[in-house]
């Protein structure tokens, strides 16, 4: 009660936030868009992004929600928005915010031991720590739960054996949250168990995954007799999907999460491009400022980045008022998918035969034959558009669910395709 | 429509829906299928008690609403009438409605507001043109001076309810600029002629002014300032139209989400394919998205944001393009009854098909957008 009564405003955080941040944080600069910078420059801008996860966390404007014993600030999510506007068009640690904040950290803060806790929290927030998952699998990216990377116990110890694929950065990154399994035996989502694993463990083999555009900024790793102590367990054994499910709601609550700094007007990866901004100038770089066809592609893409504002928008009241399931949220993501196939077609069309072939000169237009190539990643990464439509006809319209022969089974004999490589 | 509506809000919208449910039921409407009117006088003046034509009129005008969002309330009327096609000439006659209480003189209001605001006239807006000038917002047709008056001289076309419309609101491009009349309908000179249409009960009419004289005080507002007038009603009947496929796309999808948990083929219901239950995934998408953006929209408008042209035309050319869509979807689903006379769904896809294509079809709006665009990349590049 004490420490309620004597926490701060909002307004004296407002002062104390502003007056720090003008004094020591610097101005944003252009991010690098991820796959084009080298590898010196993304390793240094990593660094860079340590130092000013530091210079927050001195600033005590680190782990604004996250308890005062775990080295954050104790104070409110409106504080966290607080900050989110004094930070506007400033550098920001973006590399720390997600999955290292959310989900890993959240999870670690809501199932870790008083241990673990008091370990990685403090260095998580003094910039020491940046964190990955290992969630998805190379034998199958939707069904999670469905994980095939076995850990068994040896005494005191876990040995590890499988793959995870997908981790962003995993290469410059320390720790990741494992999810393996440690029971054959039962039902799939009975026999999962959740893992703090170093990536500097012996038996980690890291690849680095080539996108087709030339990215490199996925990996997947390779995991051969890697041993970790049971004091890196995450919650208890056999019990890694309850953990799991509130893992899998932070990874969704991404950049709404309280957890996370979110400068105002910063964009993020993925976003849609508000307003249609570009696509006007692209049409006229492109030399079709009179051409009513690309006009009207203009307009086009301009109503689809409307409908997915007004649709986010909507959604959160639609979920506070209790009209609908908070599975509804799958409708955002299905619209973000739909809009985003369409909006990098209409790029596509609108810069003509130069996305086929280019001079340097023209690399701005050109280069959206490139971005086209990539267009699918918007119905993939981060959930399928093909899972979304099965929760939204499932979950918001109550549809019959989609036979599945992994319930009651035991995971061993459920059906499995032959070992991914 | 929105979910955060006042409980005042809830509660006119549910007189409205009730009011309907007795008064506009399918029955009712396929009665009116060959009706020349296509609504019963004495059902519209009732609407009007209800506050139809009341909510953009000034208080001091006899007008008024309990939100003070006069748009917002009408929008969410129109979101009924979507979603039980209903019959009457809501959307010309408050734009009518709106204009004189904004801009008329005392007689006009007099004359002719009191009679809107009673249901005991019905006005309505003439404002497109044939080929080549049908395109948004084109308004070609002169009117001249004429001694102390004016005379009109030209066609305007799709009319709502220009076969029982007892006056009309003429917009013509004078010298000095768009100017608006009002203009009785028995005028000399003036033809009324029906048009069909798609939908069932909205009737319009054609109007063919040859040498229409009308007096100095036919005028509503300044001669030559009407630009401003025409965008603020375009704006309206905009707003209302999406608000209006809005509600028909809500019905025709609960009509098809019922359809598909009930109907059975190879002994499941259909619902239960997942080939069909992404494509309901898809229509849910798009009709949430429509929800959004319609209120966003009407907001807009409440409000005279200074976006407000981005907005409607924004929520115009996606609901003008996924309303049919959806509705197409939801035939599709049904089958072969989808497309019979004796099946509701094509009520509402009339409806749709209708709004989707008057004062302003997907492309002009898509176009406009593209020109909002192109001065604000301007306007910013110059600052």
């Amino acid at each position: 009660m004490s420490d309620e009564a004597a926490m701060e405003t909002v307004e004296e955080f407002r002062a104390r936030a502003r007056a720090f941040i003008q004094e020591h944080i610097p101005m944003a600069t252009l991010p690098q868009a991820p796959g084009q910078e080298s590898d010196e420059e993304e390793l240094a801008d990593v660094a860079r992004n340590r130092e000013l996860q530091r210079l927050m966390f001195d600033g005590g404007l680190a782990g604004i929600i996250v308890p005062k014993e775990y080295g954050g600030q104790g104070l409110t999510p409106e504080h966290a928005r607080v900050l989110n506007e004094e930070m506007a068009g400033r550098a920001y640690p973006h590399r720390f915010q997600v999955p290292t904040f959310t989900p890993c950290m959240a999870v670690i803060l809501e199932f870790g031991t008083e241990e673990q806790k008091r370990k990685h929290v403090p260095a998580i927030l003094r910039g020491e720590e940046i964190w990955m998952q290992m969630l998805s699998e190379p034998s199958g990216g939707s069904d999670v739960a469905g994980a095939q990377t076995s850990a068994v116990r040896d005494g005191d110890e876990w040995v590890l054996n499988g793959s995870k694929i997908w981790t962003t950065g995993a290469w410059w990154a320390d720790w990741a949250l494992c999810l393996a399994r440690t029971n054959w035996d039962v039902p799939k989502h009975r026999g999962l168990t959740v893992f703090m694993v170093p990536f500097n463990t012996p038996g980690i083999e890291m690849h680095r995954i080539e996108m087709l555009n030339g990215s490199k900024e996925f990996c997947q790793e390779f995991l051969t007799d890697v041993r970790i102590p049971d004091s890196y367990r995450i919650g208890d054994v056999d019990d890694g999907w309850t953990v799991g499910i509130r893992w899998m709601f932070h990874e969704r609550s991404l950049h709404n999460s309280p957890y996370v700094l979110r400068p105002a007007g910063a964009r993020f990866l993925g976003e849609a491009e508000g307003r249609g901004s570009g696509l006007m100038s692209l049409a006229i770089r492109a030399g079709r400022r009179d051409d009513p066809l690309a006009r009207e592609l203009v307009g086009e893409a301009h109503a689809l980045s409307a409908a997915s504002t007004h649709l986010a928008r909507r959604l959160p009241k639609l979920m506070a008022a209790r009209k609908v399931t908070d599975q509804a949220a799958s409708m955002g993501r299905l619209m973000a998918g739909m809009v985003s196939r369409r909006t990098t077609t209409i790029r596509w069309q609108l810069s003509g035969a130069t996305a086929g072939a280019w001079t340097e000169d023209d690399h701005a237009v050109g280069s959206h034959g490139i971005g086209f190539l990539m267009r699918q990643t918007g119905e993939i990464a981060g959930g399928t558009t093909e899972m979304a439509r099965n929760v939204v006809a499932e979950r918001v319209l109550g549809m019959p669910r989609e036979r599945t022969l992994d319930r009651d089974v035991a995971f061993r004999e459920v059906p499995k395709g032959p070992p991914a490589s | 429509m929105e979910p955060d509506i006042t409980e005042d809000q809830e509660f006119f919208a549910e007189t409205t829906r009730k009011y309907l449910e007795d008064k506009a039921d399918v029955t009712t409407l396929r009665g009116l299928r060959h009706d020349p009117l296509g609504y019963d006088p004495a059902y519209w003046r009732q609407g009007c008690e209800l506050g139809w034509t009341s909510l953009l009129v000034g208080e001091d005008d006899g007008g008024g609403s309990i939100s003070g969002e006069g748009v917002v309330d009408l929008s969410l009327v129109a979101f009924e009438f979507g979603r039980h096609a209903a019959p009457g000439p809501l959307l010309a006659t408050n734009a009518v409605a709106m204009a004189l209480s904004r801009a008329g003189t005392p007689e006009q209001k007099g004359d002719v507001l009191a009679g809107i605001l009673s249901g005991d006239v019905v006005a309505s807006w003439a404002v497109a043109e044939p080929r080549p000038n049908d395109r948004l917002g084109a308004v070609a047709m002169p009117a001249r001076r004429d001694g102390e008056g004016w005379s009109l001289e030209g066609t305007k076309l799709a009319v709502e309810a220009g076969g029982s419309a007892q006056q009309f609101l003429v917009s013509a491009r004078t010298d000095d600029g768009l100017t608006q009349f009002l203009v009785p309908a028995d005028a000399p000179g003036l033809t009324v002629r029906p048009m069909e249409s798609v939908d069932l009960t909205r009737r319009f009419a054609a109007l063919h002014f040859d040498g229409v004289k009308v007096a100095g005080s036919a005028v509503v507002g300044e001669v030559g300032g009407a630009a401003d007038d025409v965008a603020r009603q375009l704006r309206l009947v905009n707003v209302l139209q999406c608000a209006e496929m809005v509600g028909a796309m809500d019905k025709a999808m609960e009509i098809t989400v019922d359809w598909a948990f009930n109907r059975y083929s190879f002994g499941r219901p259909l619902a239960s394919y997942q080939a069909l239950k992404h494509r309901f995934a898809d229509m849910k998408t798009w009709l949430e998205a429509s929800h959004g953006l319609a209120d966003g929209a009407a907001r807009a408008v409440q409000d005279d944001a200074a976006d407000a042209d981005e907005l409607v035309s924004s929520a115009k050319a996606y609901i003008g393009h996924y309303g049919p869509e959806l509705c197409h979807e939801c035939v599709q689903m049904h089958g072969g009854i989808g497309v019979t006379f004796d099946h509701d769904l094509h009520l509402y896809l009339r409806r749709v098909t209708l709004d989707a294509v008057l004062f302003g079809t997907v492309t002009d709006h898509r176009l406009r957008l593209a020109d909002i665009l192109e001065a604000r990349d301007e306007t910013e590049g110059a600052a």
